[in-house]
């Protein structure tokens, strides 16, 4: 009754395909070189808007293209009336939307997009949020789109609340979306803000988020993104750097302050300044390591004047102009040194990970945090925000628990060991500072505790003595720099392997290296920078067993008595 | 047409359920005649789904006395001497104590059309006067198998799908809400529904003032409800979704996700958490509950790997299994009656596990929850195989009856049937619905119950009325059986009363109208059950008791393989563009052979067209 049908074998298909393909090819670059040929001529007119549309359509993310698209548009503005570009507008923007579906995440045709918007006569916000909704339902991570909806929502100034239930309503469908916790964390501080903490939210706001966050990783602990809106809710307030520690030392005629943040000192201009009894003095700040970039430790020379013996006490007074703050210190007649510091009390210091929110809500927290992890023992993001919890609550009580939340915890995530041992030397060098600081000490212990990376070293300016034996550091930090009156170091027991980065310490007057891997005599070429040094212990390094090994050290360091055994 | 059908085909079928549907498209496609008849009016047998003045229609048809026939026997003078017959029961009594119900007022109904029909409505008969109406009782058998509670409640209005692509599109309003319910008797305490989420367009707000609803009004809106015959989905992984994908048979029809699936708990109807999203919404939930369910739906979808976890329960019972799993009461009752949806007391831990994890695979495919709904009712699937079926050249009849099987006596086989206009049509191979085959031939059936119900909640005031589907296994009458459950989820006595006793508390959906019956369960039925058939007989079940269509499309697959051992069940058409005309030279793109599967703007053969009428009939009738 009817005709049989026949279907092409695979051969024919393959033919007709790569012959489609062939046709396809010679069309796009025919049309690119004729495109290229319009730009130098300086043709800007309609034929090359429709030419760019035929490659753009098919590859939006040519940009040179777009670039001329652009300019055939500034060039027909020039000569058109707003009704023209209106329409103009108009039709641009519906083949955006054509080459947006072809690619919806091509930087090119969003970019396009939000200039052509901010060209048009009459832009009509609201479809433009029409259109971000509709991308974002078709896949709500679409960070282009985010960032698109964000320009919209600023030009169109759509109320914070409204993109704060759009957030809502996509993190309802998937809460696995890093855009929409991110525009949350920018949205809530807007409609709801600490009054004391700048960027920070009120309490009954961060509470709501914090449960709305738990529910997330309750359901998913493996999910990142609703981890990393935790730690942001539980986050503080970026402080403003301030001065907390000055220091002026008679025989080096050296003042040193340090910044709680790292700071730029630009020559010459008139951030921090020196009031040498109540009189401007004229000084040259430099950082230790003398390239001024940006860091904690500031430091001048001061002239003779400032430090005469006639007078029985001199004021120094440093004004820090961008965070309008003053710290100041006196010298008395006969002393060598003063300082200034604030104390490290726990409001103020190593909380970069976690703020003070109320300790209550923090206690909450960690115990639900407890209960989850005691449900997904080995989430690595849930010990993590044990711990993280933990120090914001208190560092100290809670430092054993701790210890044993970073063995587990690097037991789960072996991937990330070397960060973990990091992240808790650095925490175990917050509570060895903490108990000196309570101790009001100069001197500072942090022998055996696993110790891999040193941190908050601008804290011990004022130290003495440091011994940091039996961890299991490979080198010296150039931080350490902000050791201005170490006189005792002890290193031994480590796995310091050289000397590199090891800044001039102006103070330093023994060092003990015993036990470490030291090779080579020339390996401590850095100590000749260190002055005062008297005494070296060097007794177990493998550059013991080489022969020319004391008369290349007593070479190097002459002043210097070296223990070789 | 009917009249001068060609007298010879390679197959021929008889019924045009889900089963049938899908042999005849799959013989179809791969070149066979096919002759698809129907004794009915329309397609889709007890798969079929009707506008409410349809359902109307329906009820009256099925609660009518048949008449005894007094056809002529003149078509036995057809089979020769080495013949004999088979004669075809040309009376449907797959369904039993049809009961319609209504509960307001019946103003002027009679006058009442729905809104765009074409005719009037068929009287409405005798049971409108009957408020309180308990009719005639009949035992049925109960079945053994499968109780798990489960019913969806759904709306059309969330995403239009195409291609089963779920491409979102605006929608229309006609549809206002479909709900199917089913409800299992035994278990007594849990329903599963899936309902939307959104709002009922912007069109029903005329409708917001908590005006009485009269029966009028239902009937006048009937066009807005598409109701099934049975309360069937479609899962979203599966052997149905496969072969609409495959066959390309989906592009026939649109499809949409249920948006939510409910459970009927210690008096109150709550969201069943089951997707990762409605975890983490889920307001009833405890933080450690939601961990919980989540950490167990996690080892469900991989649990063949981690056998130590439940070796030791291999024996015990789901229920058992879930329990030693410190999962609290409320996780327990919401994996075994509403994701699992198995039995209680008789299913084992393997199988929970299995259905558990069959559930967590379809999710997310299509939407938040595991189910797809053809957006026209399930009927609409038969007559999607249907036509892909006349597209290949099929050719399809309907209201028309077959007296008998003609069946050689020497071979022992069929050799051709013999239709109501005496027409001795012959073919190689037959497909009969099982009801067409009369009750001595068959030794044993099962019923389910099932009802449908309108009900309206005074909360929910954008929708005029709902549609309800209960379905259980039947111990007695629909209505004896589903009527307990009935009560504890709406309100079915008059409107004063029962305001003042619920006073503040959760106020029930009333109930406007229902209908009850009993359709008979033949899944599981054996061929042997069927004295002497010929070997060229196949015969296909009506709907069964599970939720999904996998037995359907299992039971069309074996009846074709067995057919045609050598071609393959449904392959993937053509692309239209590598089709070479390849007829007698002269004109290359014949109009009349388009095979393109466009649904609207295909040219289709002679025969092929009718359906196609047929098809658009229905919906605008």
């Amino acid at each position: 009754m009817h005709g049989r049908l026949k279907v092409k074998t695979t051969e024919e298909q393959a033919e007709a395909k790569r012959l489609e393909r062939e046709k396809k090819l010679h069309q796009y670059k025919a049309t690119t070189e004729a495109i290229f040929e319009k730009r130098r001529l300086g043709q800007l007119d309609k034929e090359g808007l429709e030419l760019t549309s035929q490659i753009l359509g098919a590859n939006p993310d040519f940009a040179t293209l777009w670039n001329f698209r652009r300019e055939i548009f500034l060039h027909l503005e020039e000569e058109g009336s707003p009704e023209e570009m209106q329409a103009l507008c108009q039709g641009e923007l519906g083949f955006l939307e054509s080459c947006l579906r072809v690619n919806p995440k091509s930087y090119g045709t969003w970019h396009h997009r939000c200039w052509v918007l901010e060209r048009a006569p009459q832009p009509d916000w609201a479809r433009e949020l029409e259109l971000c909704a509709r991308f974002l339902e078709s896949d709500e991570r679409n960070f282009h789109c985010w960032d698109y909806r964000r320009f919209v929502a600023k030009r169109a100034q759509v109320p914070a609340e409204d993109e704060l239930r759009f957030t809502d309503s996509l993190i309802t469908r998937n809460f696995s979306n890093y855009s929409s916790w991110h525009y949350r964390s920018c949205l809530l501080p807007q409609l709801h803000p600490d009054p004391q903490h700048h960027g920070r939210l009120t309490e009954d706001v961060l509470l709501r988020e914090l449960e709305l966050v738990q529910n997330a990783f309750f359901t998913d602990p493996n999910d990142q993104s609703a981890w990393l809106y935790h730690r942001w809710l539980l986050g503080r307030a970026d402080l403003e750097p301030t001065i907390h520690c000055i220091y002026v030392n008679r025989e080096d005629a050296c003042l040193a302050v340090a910044f709680s943040q790292p700071v730029r000192v630009t020559p010459g201009s008139h951030g921090l300044i020196l009031l040498a009894d109540e009189a401007p003095l004229t000084v040259e700040w430099h950082t230790p390591d003398g390239r001024n970039h940006p860091g904690v430790i500031w430091l001048c020379d001061l002239p003779a004047s400032a430090l005469n013996d006639h007078w029985p006490q001199h004021t120094f007074r440093v004004i820090w102009a961008p965070g309008q703050c003053q710290k100041e210190c006196v010298l008395f007649k006969g002393r060598k040194d003063c300082w200034y510091r604030d104390s490290v009390t726990e409001e103020q210091v190593f909380r970069c990970e976690l703020s003070v929110e109320k300790s209550t809500v923090l206690q909450a927290e960690l115990e639900s945090c407890k209960e989850l992890q005691a449900l997904e023992p080995d989430n690595k993001w849930c010990l993590l925000t044990i711990i993280l919890l933990m120090r914001a609550l208190d560092p100290l009580v809670y430092e054993r628990e701790t210890l044993r939340y970073f063995g587990a915890l690097k037991a789960t995530d072996p991937m990330r060991a070397a960060y973990l041992d990091d992240l808790r030397s650095k925490f175990l060098v917050e509570n060895s500072i903490l108990k000196m600081e309570y101790a009001e000490a100069r001197v500072i212990d942090l022998s055996h505790r696993e110790l891999t990376a040193l941190g908050h070293l601008e804290h011990l300016l004022l130290v003495t003595h440091m011994n940091l034996a039996g961890n299991r550091l490979q080198h010296l930090p150039p931080a350490l720099a902000a050791l201005r009156c170490l006189e005792v170091l002890e290193l031994d027991g480590n796995e310091i392997e050289s000397l590199d980065g090891l800044p001039g310490l102006p103070r330093l007057q023994e060092l003990s290296l015993r036990r470490n891997r030291l090779r080579r005599p020339s390996d401590l070429r850095p100590l000749t920078l260190c002055p005062c040094l008297a005494q070296l212990d060097l007794a177990d390094n493998p550059l013991t067993n080489l022969p020319e090994a004391p008369a290349e050290l007593a070479n190097l360091l002459p002043a210097v008595h070296i223990t070789l055994v | 047409m009917a009249d001068n059908l060609p007298s010879e085909f390679d197959v021929a079928v008889i019924g045009t359920g889900l089963p049938e549907s899908i042999i005849a498209a799959a013989c179809s496609r791969s070149g066979q005649r096919v002759l698809h008849v129907d004794l009915r009016s329309y397609y889709g047998g007890n798969w079929a789904s009707f506008s409410f003045s349809g359902l109307l229609s329906w009820i009256k048809e099925k609660q009518e006395k048949t008449e005894v026939s007094e056809e002529s026997e003149d078509w036995r003078k057809l089979i020769l001497e080495t013949e004999e017959a088979i004669s075809l029961s040309k009376k449907d009594t797959t369904i039993q104590h049809v009961e319609d119900v209504c509960y307001i007022s019946q103003d002027s109904a009679e006058d009442i059309e729905e809104a765009g029909a074409l005719s009037k409505l068929p009287d409405l008969g005798g049971s409108d006067t009957n408020e309180t109406a308990q009719q005639s009782e009949k035992g049925c058998l109960a079945l053994d198998k499968q109780l798990g509670t489960k019913g969806c409640e759904m709306s059309p209005e969330t995403i239009a799908s195409n291609d089963l692509e779920c491409t979102p599109e605006g929608e229309d309003t006609e549809v206002i809400s479909e709900r199917e319910s089913s409800y299992d008797a035994t278990s007594g305490h849990s329903t599963l529904e899936t309902e939307k989420t959104e709002n009922a367009s912007t069109a029903e707000v005329s409708n917001l003032e908590p005006k009485k609803i009269t029966y009028s009004q239902i009937v006048k809106e009937g066009r807005r409800f598409n109701i099934d015959l049975v309360s069937k989905v479609l899962y979203s992984q599966g052997l149905l979704i496969d072969l609409l994908i495959k066959s390309n048979v989906s592009r026939y029809a649109e499809f949409k996700n249920a948006t939510r699936i409910l459970v009927f708990r210690e008096g109150k109807v709550e969201q069943v958490p089951c997707s990762r999203a409605d975890v983490f919404n889920s307001k009833q939930l405890t933080m450690i509950e939601k961990r919980m369910l989540m950490k167990f739906l996690t080892f469900c979808l991989e649990y063949e790997q981690h056998p130590d976890e439940y070796q030791d329960y291999k024996d015990c019972t789901f229920s058992q299994y879930l329990k030693s799993q410190k999962l609290t009461p409320n996780l327990q009752h919401f994996i075994l009656h509403s994701i699992a949806m198995v039995s209680e007391s008789d299913s084992s831990t393997t199988d929970g596990l299995k259905a558990t994890k069959k559930f967590l695979h379809c999710l997310g495919r299509y939407g938040n929850t595991p189910f797809l709904f053809p957006l026209y009712g399930q009927g609409e699937i038969s007559q999607c195989f249907c036509r892909m079926c006349a597209v290949f050249g099929g050719t399809y009849c309907l209201r028309h009856s077959i007296q008998c099987l003609v069946v050689d006596k020497e071979s022992g086989r069929c050799k051709a049937i013999i239709d109501h206009f005496g027409q001795r049509i012959s073919a190689n191979y037959f497909v009969v619905e099982d009801s067409y085959l009369s009750e001595e031939t068959c030794t044993n059936a099962d019923f389910q119950s099932s009802a449908h119900y309108r009900s309206i909640g005074s909360k929910d005031t954008v929708r005029p009325a709902d549609l309800v589907h209960l379905t259980c296994s039947s111990t007695k009458t629909a209505k004896e059986d589903l009527e307990p459950v009935i009560q504890k989820l709406f309100i079915l006595n008059d409107e004063k009363e029962t305001e003042s006793e619920n006073g503040g508390g959760l106020e029930k959906p009333r109930v406007l109208w229902a209908v009850y019956f009993n359709m008979r369960d033949s899944a599981g039925i054996d061929r042997n059950s069927y004295d002497s058939l010929p070997p060229n007989v196949y015969i296909c079940s009506g709907p069964d008791c599970a939720l999904g269509n996998d037995y359907a499309v299992k039971q069309a697959e074996t009846i074709f393989q067995e057919m045609f051992p050598k071609e393959e069940f449904c392959p993937p058409p053509p692309n239209p563009e590598d089709i070479v005309y390849d007829g007698d030279g002269t004109q290359p793109e014949d109009p009349g052979f388009s095979i393109s599967p466009e649904p609207k703007a295909e040219p289709l053969p002679e025969e092929s067209s009718n359906i196609e009428n047929k098809v658009t009939e229905e919906h605008n009738e």
